[in-house]
């Protein structure tokens, strides 16, 4: 007997044969396709269920702490060793007396870059992701309660190095911050699509060494808008001062916002 | 591999929902414009699986196409990777399809 009407079996059929069958029942038609029709001893369950939705209503509420103590969080995105910690460190000196800054730092193991960034003036809880690729919005929540940035602060959140995985999970940030460097491809953004479609900002790092490396700013730039058109980008080094000040202006911009 | 983590959470909802019966086949759509690789959820999956409800049932994986509809001429394309171009010229393209992540039903006796 079909569990999902009460129909009895067309006489001769095999069991297997019943499968993707059209008959009449009730007065009315209808159909089981073998893809949403289960066996004959099953039943089907309709669900609409994101799987991301967890992390997506953590990350809604991440915001709205955020929101209501004016925090603006950015979420620091690249591959390993594109110099975010690096980053952090200038920008707590340079904005130091101007913008309070507070860090959650991102890493599968070590507590090193919390020491680097504590070093550097600014208060950091470290997340160790052991086996994880990113940090999701649970993480966040937890090392937000620790953390509790001071109204008016700028909230930094140093991502695992990886150009997949934290793409697809919202942490409650304002956006996403890429730090890509020229030491690595400059075909990066197309390697990496979703990272960069994602993207409200791509700072793109070490240009002091472009003399001596064949990155193409050019082809960088137009790969990254075309993923994304709307992307801004500002070339910057986190060592020699490049490009410094209009990054320092636009995190200003966007805590002023 | 955030596959894995991705897969647990199938396995979670369908714990939750699947009101104490086993379930025979989790029915999933993943968008082919997502950065999830099906293979990579399958490997994880009877992994996961084990010692729940969902132990030996099948994942059964449908791939979403990726649809976009160009904002300027309001052409509809069809896309391959999560950016291109509309024969127009325009870069800006309003994704219709491609994005899904869900789980659609559960077979369950």
């Amino acid at each position: 007997m079909c569990q999902t009407c009460g129909c009895t079996p067309i006489p001769g059929l095999e069991e297997s044969d019943r499968e993707g069958h059209d008959h009449k029942h009730h007065g009315e038609s209808h159909s089981h396709g073998g893809d949403s029709h289960g066996h004959s001893d099953s039943r089907m369950i309709q669900l609409q269920a994101n799987l991301l939705e967890k992390n997506d209503a953590l990350a809604a509420e991440n915001r709205e702490w955020l929101a209501t103590r004016k925090v603006l969080a950015i979420n620091l995105v690249s591959s390993p060793g594109s110099g975010k910690t690096t980053l952090l460190e200038r920008t707590i000196r340079g904005l130091a007396g101007k913008v309070s800054i507070s860090v959650i730092e991102g890493d599968q193991a070590t507590e090193r870059d919390a020491e680097r960034i504590r070093a550097a003036g600014a208060r950091a809880v470290q997340v160790n992701t052991g086996a994880g690729c990113h940090l999701d919005a649970h993480m966040v929540t937890h090392a937000l309660r620790e953390l509790d940035p001071p109204p008016g602060s700028l909230l930094a959140i140093e991502n695992v190095g990886n150009l997949v995985c934290p793409a697809l999970f919202d942490l409650g940030e304002r956006l996403k911050v890429i730090v890509a460097s020229v030491t690595e491809g400059d075909d990066k953004p197309e390697k990496y699509p979703h990272m960069f479609r994602a993207g409200g900002l791509v700072l793109l790092n070490k240009v002091d060494l472009l003399p001596h490396l064949s990155f193409d700013p050019q082809r960088f730039t137009a790969m990254a808008q075309r993923t994304n058109p709307e992307l801004p980008i500002l070339p910057i080094s986190a060592t020699a001062g490049d490009g410094l000040d209009a990054w320092y202006s636009w995190l200003q911009g966007q805590m002023a916002a | 591999m955030h596959e894995l983590g991705l897969t647990q959470e199938v396995i979670e909802i369908a714990c939750r929902k699947c009101e104490g019966a086993r379930v025979r086949r989790v029915v999933l759509e993943v968008g082919l414009l997502t950065a999830v690789l099906p293979d990579a959820m399958l490997f994880c999956f009877d992994l996961c699986a084990e010692g729940t409800p969902l132990e030996g049932a099948k994942l059964d994986i449908r791939q979403v196409p990726g649809k976009a509809r160009c904002r300027k001429c309001s052409k509809d394309l069809t896309l391959e990777q999560p950016f291109g171009n509309c024969p127009c010229g325009s870069l800006d393209l309003e994704w219709l399809s491609g994005q899904e992540l869900r789980i659609v039903e559960l077979e369950v006796v």
